[in-house]
């Protein structure tokens, strides 16, 4: 299924009821009521408790410049009331059920949970139903819980220095596509939204068909899908705005940057544009570069750990991650911080030796082994958690993918040779599709900065 | 699954969060892992049957079988904690469990980590003031369980300890703590628990004098010391029959060190109240207010667990959130917790908020502590908590991981078995009175230590 088609699906909302979809293997069913909302339960029966999700195929990249953390802030007030439910009965409902709850906003969408008591799902599912469409907030509530998210700004990344570099790093890869803004938003956005920015917002995105419903855990889907359509089922449909596609144009050249904050230990980020999942049974290079970055980081004996940390001593720390389920840009990253004595300088050229082995030489089969057999194994270990199995469902759908392909999606894993790694290592890992950003760590006494190392000069180039 | 997710609450879902740093061997005291806290708030049976038997060497053995999936979790718990450290050399029992890993029997570092990852297993584990953990998570199929076993009793009976790999991970360490004090919410943490733990081990932190002091024969010493059978608790949840959990702890047990003699623990005192303030260009000032308050067993557990709640452990059902937050919009985080240990473990409130409102905040605090102190909970706030506490005792033990936890603090601090039967009545059985009592003998105000990191 190509990517985009699932956001066009969204504006033509059929009016016949819609066949219900089961996967007695996975036990997972699906069906879709009449206004659009998806509900997808999966049922797993060894513990009383389940976990009830809705997710909002609306996140940071859907904003628009000057409203950056608009996402975000209406996921906060979106715990205020209702038309039917004062403010804040949200959660003491929610508390009084046994439950915990909370959400969660990304570049890609907004998902609000709950785990509960298998008896508390029908009013969970009330609730969330309510506040999908009658969602009310002041402006006094509002004045109060910006405060709160510019706190939360301060504390996740104004005062987090390698939350900074991830920052500085979107912000200089991306020059077109929304993936340059903060999820959380700049603060001087923050500091000038308004409670309309956040109301339109809600009007435009929490509609039924932009939504879908993600059940597991001890219950019975047909009786799920009852309930779904007794609460959700009610609200009308709407319309979304059009989505343009805004993609990145091509790189032509790397990019560097850096970050001053107090630390001590610099920090080094590579960030290459890459391709993302599009199509989970024709594509082969997302598999490969999953891989890749598995053979760099993905167990006790991958490549950075082994080669840099433990063997060259040159990181203190170092990482790397393919984000290849996306609705935008997917990027490869690879990170770390240099052992005490060493530069970021031989840091980034030690980073660039792995991926030129890798280029030069492939993997050993061994390697590719170990990789496939902790990702068979994980597959195990992911169903001791109901909530793992939510996200990954909830995860999926979030970018057009399925949560039929999850199987596919490891089979395709499985299927990944030496000569493919080695090909996409070959293939993305150009300079002119690299950003390089740098922490260059300050005192702490603001009053004493030292003399500013500027490491963007100071690097191979 | 996508980047960096923002949630409005503290308790916060990291699932599918862009992996900002792998470090597999850090091994930064973990003294105050705030966020896991929560942990044993509450714990009930719902149906868990729990077997229990000492091993011929002396390791108590906590056991569940569930047969769900096809899957199975070993933790062993040893009196190895921070707390068990050589004076001067604050960072030992952390490196000790730390270099297990880099080499055992005729397996160096490498090859020991491939033969585990061979396996499909996961070897983790942890160390807090207390206890080292040494954990497997394993597939239960035969030959996939009896490889990762092998391997776990490698690791536990015949650890090499090479002088490489210690040389490497205390420098390692000692840039972690360099770095660390450059960060707010570390140095808040660290200046806490000195200020409340005065010449108390569990209110040292490794430096990097103490780290550079620790030797390979102070490793081998300490292991041959703490990580006895007759100092271990042996947890193993999964698709297993008794049987099978009999052979496999004996077989573990066996193979540990003969240990040295239990190690009588210092006393802890209540420090005396004092306000420090620490320099730091932060934006925010990180704020931790607290003192040691309760053991593990008290009797007057449930009565602070249920009083917590409302004061500041249920999240937005809890006063210092609805006044410090949801009225003020002074934090994004603010809560309060019980941490119990072998020895009494913190009270503490913790929050964070922009620097120029910082005395306002603490007023706030100040105002939301001392009203619940006199008053305790409303009775409408005790019923409540109570609900939270006894209706969502199945949603702590719906999986492997989470009774794993449960069953090991079940084990190492030797509370009873039927601890999760009698949860539901003790928790229902807590009066207003009695969260009033509890908190003043556990929370005595004039004794209260309060730092602040990033102040004018």
């Amino acid at each position: 299924m190509k990517l985009p088609i699932c956001l066009a699906m969204l504006l033509f909302v059929g009016v016949s009821p819609a066949p219900t979809f089961a996967n007695p293997v996975l036990n997972t069913f699906e069906t879709t009521l009449s206004n659009g909302l998806r509900v997808i339960v999966k049922e797993d029966h060894r513990a009383p408790t389940v976990v009830h999700m809705v997710w909002y195929r609306a996140g940071s990249m859907d904003e628009k410049d000057g409203t950056s953390g608009v996402a975000h802030v209406l996921e906060h007030l979106m715990f205020k009331g209702t038309k039917r439910l004062p403010s804040g009965e949200f959660n003491q409902r929610v508390a009084a059920a046994g439950g915990q709850d909370n959400a969660f906003t990304s570049y890609d969408y907004t998902a609000y949970f709950q785990i509960i008591p298998k008896a508390a799902l029908p009013e969970m599912m009330q609730l969330e139903a309510d506040r999908m469409a009658n969602l009310v907030f002041t402006p006094a509530e509002f004045a109060s819980e910006i405060k709160v998210v510019m706190e939360e700004r301060r504390l996740r990344t104004d005062d987090n220095p390698q939350a900074q570099v991830f920052e500085a790093a979107r912000g200089a890869a991306f020059l077109a596509h929304p993936y340059r803004r903060p999820i959380i938003g700049w603060m001087n956005d923050l500091e000038h939204l308004t409670w309309q920015d956040a109301h339109h917002w809600y009007t435009q995105w929490y509609t039924p068909s932009n939504a879908y419903v993600v059940v597991v855990g001890d219950v019975n889907h047909k009786e799920v899908f009852r309930w779904a359509k007794k609460y959700y089922g009610v609200h009308k449909a709407r319309a979304l705005p059009e989505r343009k596609p805004q993609n990145e144009p091509e790189q032509k050249g790397w990019r560097r940057v850096s970050v001053k904050a107090p630390a001590k230990l610099p920090y080094l980020s590579m960030l290459w544009k890459v391709p993302r999942m599009n199509d989970v049974h024709k594509d082969r290079d997302p598999y490969a570069l999953e891989v890749l970055a598995a053979i760099l980081d993905g167990n006790d004996t991958s490549r950075l750990a082994k080669n840099l940390v433990r063997g060259g001593r040159i990181a203190q720390s170092a990482g790397a991650g393919y984000d290849g389920t996306v609705r935008g840009e997917a990027t490869f990253m690879i990170d770390g911080q240099p052992t005490e004595g060493r530069s970021v300088a031989e840091l980034e050229a030690a980073l660039r030796a792995e991926i030129t082995r890798i280029q030069v030489a492939g993997i050993t089969p061994e390697e590719l082994s170990r990789v496939k057999i902790q990702l068979i194994a994980g597959q195990t270990y992911k169903r001791d958690s109901l909530m793992a199995q939510a996200m990954e469902i909830g995860g999926m759908e979030a970018v057009g993918l399925s949560w039929r392909d999850v199987d596919s999606l490891v089979d395709q894993l499985k299927g990944v040779t030496a000569a493919e790694v080695q090909a996409v290592a070959q293939k993305y890992f150009k300079d002119d599709a690299l950003t390089i950003t740098v922490l260059d760590p300050q005192p702490m006494d603001a009053a004493d900065p030292k003399p500013s190392a500027n490491p963007a000069i100071k690097t191979l180039h | 699954m996508s980047v960096q997710m923002t949630t409005p609450i503290h308790l916060i879902v990291i699932l599918g969060c862009r992996k900002l740093m792998t470090m597999k061997r850090h091994f930064l005291k973990t003294l105050f892992s705030f966020l896991a806290l929560a942990l044993f708030s509450a714990v009930a049976s719902a149906g868990v049957k729990i077997e229990h038997w000492t091993t011929a060497s002396g390791a108590r053995v906590y056991f569940v079988e569930t047969r769900g999936v096809p899957m199975l979790d070993v933790q062993l718990d040893f009196a190895a904690g921070n707390v068990y450290s050589v004076p001067d050399k604050a960072g030992l029992p952390s490196l000790t469990r730390s270099l297990l890993e880099s080499g055992a029997g005729d397996l160096d570092e490498e090859k020991l980590a491939e033969r585990l990852t061979d396996t499909g297993a996961q070897l983790s584990g942890r160390v807090d003031n207390d206890r080292a953990s040494v954990a497997l998570r394993t597939l239960s199929a035969k030959p996939e369980r009896d490889a990762a076993l092998t391997l776990m009793h490698t690791v536990l009976s015949a650890p090499t300890f090479p002088q490489a790999a210690l040389t490497r991970e205390k420098e390692r360490s000692i840039a972690a703590i360099r770095e660390a004090d450059t960060q707010p919410d570390a140095i808040v943490a660290k200046r806490f628990a000195a200020a409340i733990y005065p010449a108390h081990p569990y209110g040292v932190s490794a430096t990097v004098e103490s780290v550079a002091a620790i030797t390979r024969q102070d490793l081998i010493d300490f292991y041959q010391q703490h990580y006895a059978a007759k100092h271990a608790t042996i947890s193993l949840i999964g698709d297993i029959s008794r049987s099978e959990a009999e052979a496999i702890a004996n077989q573990l047990s066996q193979a540990l060190p003969a240990g040295g003699a239990s190690v009588t623990l210092p006393p802890v005192t209540l420090p005396k109240s004092q306000i420090i303030k620490v320099a730091h260009p932060a934006a925010q000032s990180h704020i931790q207010i607290g003192l040691p308050a309760v053991r593990r067993g008290d009797a007057d557990y449930f009565a602070l667990l249920v009083g917590n709640y409302s004061l500041g452990g249920g999240g937005f059902a809890s006063r210092l959130m609805k006044e410090v937050r949801e009225k003020r919009g002074y934090a994004y985080s603010v809560s309060s917790y019980f941490y119990p240990q072998l020895l009494p473990g913190p009270f503490g409130i913790n929050l964070q908020t922009k620097r120029s409102q910082v005395n306002d905040a603490l007023k706030v605090v100040d105002d939301v502590l001392s009203r619940f102190m006199v008053q305790g909970p409303t009775a409408k706030e005790l019923v409540a908590a109570k609900k939270n506490l006894v209706d969502g005792l199945a949603l702590r033990l719906d999986s492997n991981a989470k009774l794993l936890g449960y069953l090991s603090t079940i084990g190492f601090y030797g509370l009873p078995l039927t601890y999760l039967d009698d949860f539901p009545a003790r928790v229902n059985a807590v009066t207003i009175s009695q969260v009033r009592d509890a908190f003043a003998r556990h929370v005595p105000r004039d004794h209260l230590v309060t730092v602040v990191v990033a102040t004018e």
